[in-house]
């Protein structure tokens, strides 16, 4: 690959070939490779320990590269880490804010770490303070924000510099129902006025509202890539009955109704594309529970990764 | 691995450093009451109650004696709590450094940045003790001004290698190996209580190597007007712990952070 030194229309806003990283001889990242345009919002998705964090601290200079190509706007990372952080706005997983500063506070210093001057970003700080509904609470102390309006602050915090890449890792784990959905209405705001997007995730939910393309990792490497909608059509049977603490006889009435099993727990999932066959049978048997559904990308997910316990 | 790159010296250390002073400020009142405390009690205490014994020593009174080594030795121990428990708490349980890595700036800038806010510490605890000193008359003239850039030197020297102790520390505990082994002995050896050639001859060379003997010279010789013997040898040595000091700890504190 040629290593490109102009920002071309069509070239990918991140581009990573052959992207390995190592620590101490376990390897963390498997020679993976992804393209993402501009204006997109691209998920990675899986497992804990599959990758995913550490992918994206390289993205953004903050952990060396053991092999492999990585360049974002078209600078390789290595030599450009700074350049690269100075166009991009990161949430990280777990929150830092600075509990010496008040809300406000937070983000005049964080934008002066930027070279801003207060001056230039106090109408800033106003306008993020409104989108993440957080004016009211300008004075208080990060400690006492709730885990929702930490996440929030944090957010604004990333887009102090105006940013035309948002990284964010694992945006909303911790949150509440309320709370993340939140979260979502603001970043769904952020794709829609043009920012990029790059988010690791392990909700499904989270990643098929959100996502434009994502990636499936598992153990450093990546399984899948696509369109959430497109991954389900693929990958999986169009329906899933599955029936809560499935006695041994529906396994045998399944498999003859045409279904592919998986267990997981006590719980039986039958993929079909063609449901009545089963339904038909479950529904003479008043006590057995079942859920008939469209298949998502969590039966992606665990199609493609395996049932067994993550750490 | 990480490219073994010399670090490079930056705006974005100014931009640390004001950070750690506008927290400072909002604890002003107890800060400052700090700066005054510990010295007046020192000065107080040693120089008119072991002075009172002690009479003159090396040609001096021992009040003057004791109060121009002092602001030598001072100048380290705030520099070395502010590199070590402070920059700690920065840097692992608070992860201000991770969020300050998010930005443009980098080890380098945070390091130096640090660095310049332990020696702005140790020149406020030497400024304290200056004047206190003063009230006291123990300073010769005005050529004892000169001696708050030579606090904040010593600053820097000291910074370094709290720093480096800061990025080799897996907690709070592994700092009082540091105090016990390399601050108390050179609070005792450099020459702050009691001229470094009533040591031992074998000590001596031993406590040349020792940075707070250089810095106890200069604040000695500037303050209580005595002569200089080597001041360019003495800036020297605090210059050269200050840049070494600073190198590696930028390298551990890569390897540390950039995982």
């Amino acid at each position: 690959m040629q290593p490109a030194v102009d920002l071309q229309p069509a070239q990918p806003l991140i581009s990573a070939r052959g992207l390995t990283k190592s620590f101490d001889g376990r390897t963390a990242v498997d020679g993976i490779e992804f393209d993402i345009q501009a204006g997109q919002c691209f998920g990675f998705l899986g497992p804990n320990g599959a990758g995913k964090t550490t992918t994206l601290r390289m993205t953004m200079g903050l952990t060396p590269v053991s092999g492999g190509t990585l360049s974002v706007f078209g600078l390789p990372v290595q030599e450009h880490a700074s350049a690269i952080r100075a166009r991009t706005g990161i949430v990280p997983q777990a929150e830092n804010l600075d509990p010496d500063f008040t809300v406000q506070e937070n983000l005049q210093i964080y934008a002066s770490f930027f070279g801003l001057p207060r001056t230039a970003v106090a109408n800033r700080i106003d306008a993020l303070l409104d989108f993440v509904s957080l004016t009211d609470r300008r004075h208080s102390r990060p400690d006492a924000l709730s885990g929702g309006m930490q996440r929030r602050l944090t957010i604004a915090r990333a887009l102090i510099n105006d940013p035309e890449l948002v990284v964010l890792d694992e945006p909303t784990t911790g949150l509440d129902p309320q709370a993340r959905h939140v979260i979502w209405g603001r970043l769904n705001e952020l794709k829609n006025s043009g920012k990029t997007l790059l988010l690791t995730t392990h909700y499904m939910e989270e990643a098929e509202r959100l996502c434009d393309e994502l990636v499936i990792m598992d153990h450093g490497r990546i399984l899948a890539q696509g369109a959430p909608r497109d991954l389900v059509s693929h990958y999986v049977e169009p329906e899933v009955i599955e029936v809560r603490g499935a006695p041994d006889d529906i396994e045998a009435l399944a498999s003859a109704a045409g279904c592919r099993l998986e267990r997981m727990g006590s719980s039986l999932y039958c993929y079909t594309h063609r449901p009545a066959e089963l339904t038909g049978q479950l529904k003479d048997r008043p006590r057995l529970r079942y859920i008939h559904r469209p298949t998502g990308l969590e039966d992606v997910f665990l199609r493609l990764t395996g049932r067994e316990l993550r750490d | 691995m990480i490219p073994l790159r010399l670090p490079r010296i930056r705006r974005g250390a100014l931009y640390v450093w004001r950070r750690n002073i506008l927290v400072w400020r909002k604890l002003l009142v107890p800060a400052i009451l700090m700066n005054f405390g510990e010295p007046v009690i020192y000065l107080l205490g040693l120089g008119f109650g072991l002075g009172h014994f002690v009479g003159e020593m090396a040609g001096l009174p021992y009040l003057t004696f004791v109060a121009t080594g002092i602001i030598a030795s001072s100048s380290m121990t705030t520099a070395s709590f502010e590199g070590m428990y402070s920059v700690f708490t920065r840097m692992v349980p608070q992860k201000t450094y991770e969020a300050i890595l998010a930005t443009p700036l980098e080890v380098d800038d945070i390091m130096a940045g640090e660095m310049l806010w332990c020696a702005n510490k140790a020149l406020f605890s030497g400024s304290a003790i200056l004047l206190v000193a003063t009230l006291l008359g123990v300073v010769h003239d005005w050529h004892a001004l000169l001696v708050l850039p030579v606090v904040f030197l010593i600053g820097l020297c000291f910074a370094g290698p709290a720093l480096i102790m800061s990025a080799l520390a897996g907690s709070y505990d592994f700092f009082s190996y540091y105090f016990v082994l390399v601050v108390t002995p050179m609070f005792i050896l450099c020459g702050v209580f009691y001229p470094v050639d009533t040591l031992p001859e074998t000590m001596h060379g031993l406590v040349q190597l020792l940075p707070l003997t250089h810095g106890v010279y200069l604040t000695r010789g500037l303050v209580a007007g005595t002569e200089l013997a080597h001041p360019w040898l003495d800036v020297a040595v605090l210059l050269g712990f200050a840049l070494v000091s600073y190198v590696i700890a930028v390298a551990l504190v890569r390897r540390k952070l950039l995982v």
